[in-house]
């Protein structure tokens, strides 16, 4: 648990690196408000959650932060077209169902988005694959049979996907235990951060 | 008596309001009565004061007992008190019957001192504002110049929006529960029904019933069972009553066969006998009459833009009258001014009426926020 912690930490970082200060947020499925939090403190920052799940809901609230409860899905009609300068989807795309129209959603809600996501292209994975298993690590922690991610993809998938759907890649991290991956990441990457415009 | 975490006896006041108050009618009362009840204390910086504004069919009784005999206690009890999550060892919490309701403060019931009769037919309509702008008289009075909050279900959460907007120096936070901007065609429809049942009554002779010695029971009753129909949702009526008979064999004649029938008829009876049927018009008007965006000239938003109070919304999912798609509206208009709001979607199979229920959900988010109101301080 304490790993993930770290790593997590890790990526708040990263993604701060990224936020420029005073800037107003939106965390799409903001668990229970770690990373607004983080932000409020490194950068000055404002903004609101969003949390569909009671428990991290009520956290949230506790935490100070300004949590919305409602489905990314069904539209995020709530927010105006570029009322935030930031809009932040933080390991939660692998559970959404119909990936394009969110991230089209955050696109049009922010100046920027940030994405990220943990790399099923990692070579752990591939080694528990080909050893005849569905992976678990500290970024997947799900068996098969309980898991709410349903579209992983790897980092290969992912720069697809943006150039088929016309997403503007304007700066891309991968990570591995804190550290900064630059050789064959799809490979040896465990997650993925991507900041993105539209075209 | 020893109830756990109860307030205990409390007793009514009356506050007599010699401030003159122009309602939105056009019509200037003089002065006026507004019966309310305190529960805890008010602490020596005055800013812990919690107004309750009540709905359709409550008043200023929220919670506590008025005698060890009573059989039942306020009609928030489940909520406030001390240890629960309103707390009363924290909070000065406030009660007030609104102007023109029936249960002490001035209305159609009470005297007018100029024709020394019951106003009854020539009461005033009164609106949302009026109440706010009474209610600030109050709060004015107990020494208080700005509340923690203002919390409040269905009607009582229009209140606290009108609060919000018409004092947003005077409100740190609005409570708003199973509330909307305004009142659809549907639930105004519902309103006339329950209002055409009342005005037809024959005893209701215009609102003039006082002094005949009548009430028009029969309305306030159709009026009512109709209310609750809508009160609650499909499926709680289904759990609850389903097509659950009074008698083994189906008895073929014109009495109540059915046990939502005995159920409605009851409720319908107790309500006629302690609501009166005046007041009952009245709350139901100052509904349809609520809508800050003045019939759509000026949008919600910018109806919104000088608010300084944070928000806690929370709608439920069964609740068709108010349902969650209208409280996302509030939140909505709230994010377009970047107003801090927290917005709580709670499942619960009771409909409107799950906002007095005691589901621990719900009661662990308000009592949440009430904790963040005091640490805000």
């Amino acid at each position: 648990m304490s790993i993930t912690k770290k790593l997590s930490r890790y990526d708040f970082s990263i993604i701060s690196d990224w936020v420029p200060s005073q800037s107003k947020v939106l965390d799409l499925g903001c668990n229970d408000g770690e990373l607004l939090n983080y932000l409020k403190v490194k950068r000055n920052t404002t903004g609101f959650g969003v949390e569909k799940n009671d428990l991290n809901w009520l956290r949230a609230l506790k935490n100070n932060i300004d949590v919305i409860q409602i489905d990314i899905e069904s539209g995020l009609s709530e927010f105006e077209t570029n009322s935030f300068d930031v809009v932040i989807l933080s390991k939660t795309i692998q559970s959404m169902q119909n990936t394009e129209v969110v991230i089209k959603e955050m696109l049009r809600i922010g100046k920027q988005v940030i994405v990220t996501f943990p790399n099923f292209g990692y070579w752990k994975n591939r080694l528990q694959i080909l050893s005849g298993k569905m992976p678990t690590s500290e970024e997947l922690p799900y068996a098969w049979s309980d898991t709410p991610n349903i579209h992983l993809c790897t980092i290969e998938d992912f720069d697809n996907f943006c150039k088929k759907c016309r997403f503007k890649i304007t700066d891309r991290k991968i990570l591995t235990d804190r550290k900064s991956v630059k050789i064959f990441p799809n490979m040896f990457g465990a997650l993925a951060l991507y900041k993105l415009v539209s075209k | 008596m020893n109830e756990k975490n109860s307030v205990g006896i409390v007793k009514s006041k009356i506050f007599k309001c010699k401030n003159s108050l122009k309602l939105d009618c056009g019509v200037m009362l003089n002065e006026y009565e507004l019966a309310y009840e305190t529960y805890g204390k008010l602490n020596t910086k005055c800013d812990n004061a919690v107004l309750v504004c009540h709905a359709l069919s409550g008043n200023h009784h929220l919670a506590g007992r008025y005698s060890s005999s009573d059989k039942y206690p306020g009609w928030w009890d489940s909520l406030i008190g001390p240890n629960k999550p309103l707390d009363t060892n924290k909070f000065f919490v406030i009660g007030v019957n609104n102007l023109g309701g029936g249960h002490g403060s001035t209305g159609p019931k009470s005297i007018n001192p100029k024709t020394k009769n019951p106003w009854g037919s020539k009461f005033p309509i009164v609106t949302i504002k009026d109440w706010t702008s009474s209610q600030n008289e109050l709060i004015s009075y107990l020494g208080i110049s700005r509340l923690s909050g203002v919390l409040g279900g269905s009607l009582g959460g229009m209140q606290a929006i009108q609060w919000s907007i018409q004092y947003p120096e005077k409100i740190k936070n609005a409570i708003v529960i199973a509330a909307a901007p305004n009142l659809t065609a549907q639930n105004i429809a519902f309103n006339e029904v329950a209002r055409q049942a009342i005005v037809t009554d024959t005893s209701f002779n215009k609102g003039d019933y006082y002094k005949l010695g009548v009430t028009p029971k029969t309305g306030l009753r159709i009026a009512r069972m109709l209310g609750h129909i809508t009160y609650l949702s499909d499926d709680v009526m289904g759990q609850k009553f389903g097509r659950k008979t009074k008698n083994t064999n189906y008895q073929y004649n014109l009495n109540t066969e059915f046990e939502i029938e005995s159920y409605l008829n009851y409720q319908g009876d107790k309500f006629a006998r302690d609501f009166d049927a005046n007041t009952y018009i009245r709350m139901t008007k100052a509904l349809d009459y609520f809508d800050p965006t003045n019939g759509n000239k000026k949008k919600l938003s910018a109806v919104f833009k000088k608010i300084k109070s944070s928000f806690l919304i929370i709608s439920f999912t069964s609740d068709w009258r108010f349902s969650p798609k209208r409280s996302k509206e509030i939140v909505k208009a709230l994010l377009d001014n970047n107003i801090s709001v927290s917005y709580a979607e709670i499942i619960a199979t009771s409909g409107h009426d799950a906002f007095l229920m005691s589901d621990v959900r719900y009661h662990d988010i308000l009592g949440s926020y009430f904790n963040k109101m005091l640490e805000a301080k």
